[in-house]
């Protein structure tokens, strides 16, 4: 074992030796693996990235929560059928509320994009929801200012205002939102709650941070015509193992609305988070093959040629392999000394691969939060390692095995 | 007693579809603390017999006894071992790794001994002063002289204190006067106590020895002790106490 030690010691110091008397070779040798170990580390990282912020705002879609819509999120119906579906409309949710007995809380949504402003702030193109008291129910919202409107507020059609937090922010740099009179599309209306940042969501537009919400009465009167757009109703079970059931009742409901025969196909979508995070999965998965393909093909001719190296640097070197054998280095310790080169410059190029990716993470964590996590370190020094040894095994051979006597008298 | 016993051995290299017999039932004994001269011909086996006195390589048919040890049998590891331990070898071409320096070229035998770092360099640097070279250990092969090369080799064959030195024609590629220096170290080390074998082509080299060894094709043709050999005189570059 001491022995062993040793004889790791020594190799390592020859290998250092060779590969520093070779530095421009090593380095061009190690781009494959520099490459991989790039996208790698990077890959697994914007991955993990892409899969936190999702998780965060898949849960501000709440999973016993279910979204009756015209649209389906993601659909097996063809896209020009789903076009041709009627709108969800105000009066059809009020007759669903109605019905439905089993939905621990019943809101509609409608959306509008307006220009939001507070004194010389200005933002644009803001997401804003049209909605009932309810809604804080469905959604699940926590605030940490204020309140959402009340019962009475959105029935009247108040100008009442509630801001993501981000809003908030973006709007009130200094001051507090709070009783504010902000203008939402030209007309004033008064901020009554703020919410605490509910974790922003990867699709962009549903990012509950960055959105007004006001009583939908306001909406339809100023922002959208009365069928322009259709709603949807947000229905929330009263927990997750209701779901299915609550799901059921609500399909029924909406069929019964609608008047379809049982022959006819249900002309209204309803959404849910489990299917987004199927559909998330499915996508990720693709992500995750082509890259680790594109990983995989890197590293294998990162091998190839790090394989061609140590066969050119064993031929060269065959003279010194028989000056070393012909002093006593045993085969087990040729061996080891290439093998232990093409592991360096593995691991050189996996540790600049690395560098490489967290600087560009860091990139990345502009748009994304990601940082390079100690298992995608790990992984990388182990792949690198492991590249340098399979590449290395069949020169390290051919090196081991010479005959001393051939070796000395190769010029 | 011998150090040295071979018996009936010969080495058979085959061409394609011919043979090529380069030792022919070669029978020899060598002593401890003897200075034998290999003289022949080229072409005649003196590197081939060189060889496998040295453990290289292994003879075709024949038995080979190093210190009583019967190694015409031996696994390459265990060959590598007594290459290590007890034969130190200096040859035409220097064989000195290049791109190191002396200290390291001279080191390197221990390092295979698996001798710790701190030793091996006292004792690679003794070695490199017992050749003359004490300010010269971190010259590498291509900023010394030739003769100075060969005796960082030198060096490198007595760090181990091995049983045997062998040389292959040591000075074939040095000029008369730095052979001639050469020839005076091996001197200091055979009077040291030390057992040497040399191959020449040159009658004057061989002269330096004990006893001559003369070979043509692959046959031992003579065998004998020399009755006045040439002592070199003292080298003044050398130290005092030489090995
Ligand atoms: N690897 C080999 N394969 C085939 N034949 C060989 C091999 N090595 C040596 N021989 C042959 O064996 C014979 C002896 O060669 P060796 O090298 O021992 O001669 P030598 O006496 O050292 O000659 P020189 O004085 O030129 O060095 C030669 O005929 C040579 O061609
Ligand atoms: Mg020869």
């Amino acid at each position: 074992m001491e022995n062993l030690f040793f004889e790791l010691k020594e190799g390592l110091i020859i290998a250092f030796r060779a590969i520093r008397a070779n530095k421009a070779r090593a380095v061009l040798t190690t781009l494959g693996i520099v490459i991989g170990v790039t996208s790698v580390v990077l890959m697994s990282t914007a991955i993990k990235g892409i899969d936190t912020s999702f998780q965060n705002g898949i849960s501000s879609l709440g999973a016993d929560v279910l979204y009756i819509d015209k649209w389906a999120w993601f659909s097996n119906v063809d896209w020009w059928k789903v076009r041709r579906r009627k709108n969800v409309t105000l009066s059809e949710y009020e007759r669903f509320k109605e019905m439905a007995k089993l939905p621990a809380a019943v809101s509609p949504t409608i959306w509008s994009i307006e220009t939001v402003k507070f004194k010389e702030q200005s933002l644009e193109n803001i997401f804003v929801t049209g909605t009932t008291t309810d809604y804080v129910r469905t959604s699940n919202f926590t605030f940490s200012q204020g309140r959402f409107f009340s019962d009475v507020e959105g029935k009247a059609s108040r100008y009442t205002a509630v801001l993501g937090s981000e809003i908030a922010k973006k709007l009130f740099p200094r001051e507090n939102a709070l009783e504010k009179e902000i203008k939402v599309g030209g007309l004033n209306y008064k901020v009554v709650g703020i919410l605490e940042e509910q974790g922003s969501f990867m699709l962009g537009s549903f990012n509950p941070d960055n959105q007004v919400y006001v009583p939908i009465g306001t909406v339809f009167k100023h922002f959208v015509n009365d069928n322009a757009r259709s709603l949807a109703i947000n229905v929330r079970a009263v927990n997750t193992a209701a779901v299915a059931e609550t799901k059921e009742e609500a399909e029924g409901i909406m069929r019964k609305i609608r008047g379809l025969k049982l022959s006819e196909e249900s002309d209204f979508s309803i959404n849910q988070q489990e299917g987004l995070t199927q559909n998330y999965n499915q996508t990720v998965g693709v992500i995750q093959i082509a890259g680790f393909f594109i990983t995989g093909l890197s590293l294998f001719v990162g091998a190839i040629g790090i394989m061609n190296i140590m066969f050119v640097s064993v031929k060269e070197r065959t003279k010194e392999i028989g000056i070393r054998k012909a002093i006593g280095a045993k085969r087990r310790t040729i061996m080891m000394q290439f093998l232990l080169e093409s592991s360096v410059i593995c691991l050189m190029g996996g540790l600049i691969g690395l560098i490489i990716a967290i600087i560009l993470s860091m990139v990345v964590n502009q748009f994304l939060p990601t940082s390079v996590q100690t298992d995608a370190i790990i992984l990388a020094i182990t792949i690198s390692l492991i590249t340098g040894i399979v590449a290395g095994l069949a020169p390290a051979y051919t090196a081991a095995k010479m005959d001393p006597v051939e070796a000395l008298r190769y010029e | 007693m011998n150090i040295i016993n071979i018996e009936h051995i010969s080495k058979v290299y085959k061409v394609g579809t011919e043979e090529v017999h380069a030792l022919r039932d070669v029978t020899l004994r060598i002593d401890k603390n003897e200075y034998v001269a290999i003289m022949g011909p080229s072409g005649s086996g003196k590197s081939t017999l060189m060889n496998m006195l040295g453990c290289l390589d292994t003879p075709s048919s024949g038995i080979y006894q190093f210190n009583s040890i019967n190694v015409s049998q031996m696994t390459d590891n265990d060959l590598a071992k007594i290459r290590n331990k007890e034969i130190g070898f200096v040859f035409q071409t220097f064989n000195l790794l290049p791109r190191s320096d002396a200290l390291h070229n001279v080191e390197l035998p221990l390092i295979y001994a698996g001798i710790p770092s701190s030793e091996r360099k006292e004792r690679a640097k003794k070695a490199l002063e017992d050749v003359g070279l004490g300010d010269r250990i971190h010259h590498k092969p291509n900023e010394l002289s030739g003769g100075q090369r060969q005796r960082v080799a030198v060096a490198r064959a007595l760090v181990t204190n091995p049983s045997i030195i062998l040389a292959d024609e040591p000075t074939g590629n040095l000029d008369s006067k730095t052979g001639e220096e050469i020839m005076g170290l091996f001197n200091e080390i055979y009077e040291a106590g030390n057992t040497i074998i040399l191959v020449t082509h040159e009658e004057y080299i061989a002269e330096h020895a004990a006893r001559i060894i003369r070979i043509k094709d692959g046959y031992v043709e003579n065998d004998e002790y020399v009755t006045k050999r040439y002592i070199p005189k003292k080298n003044n570059d050398l130290n005092e106490n030489p090995v």
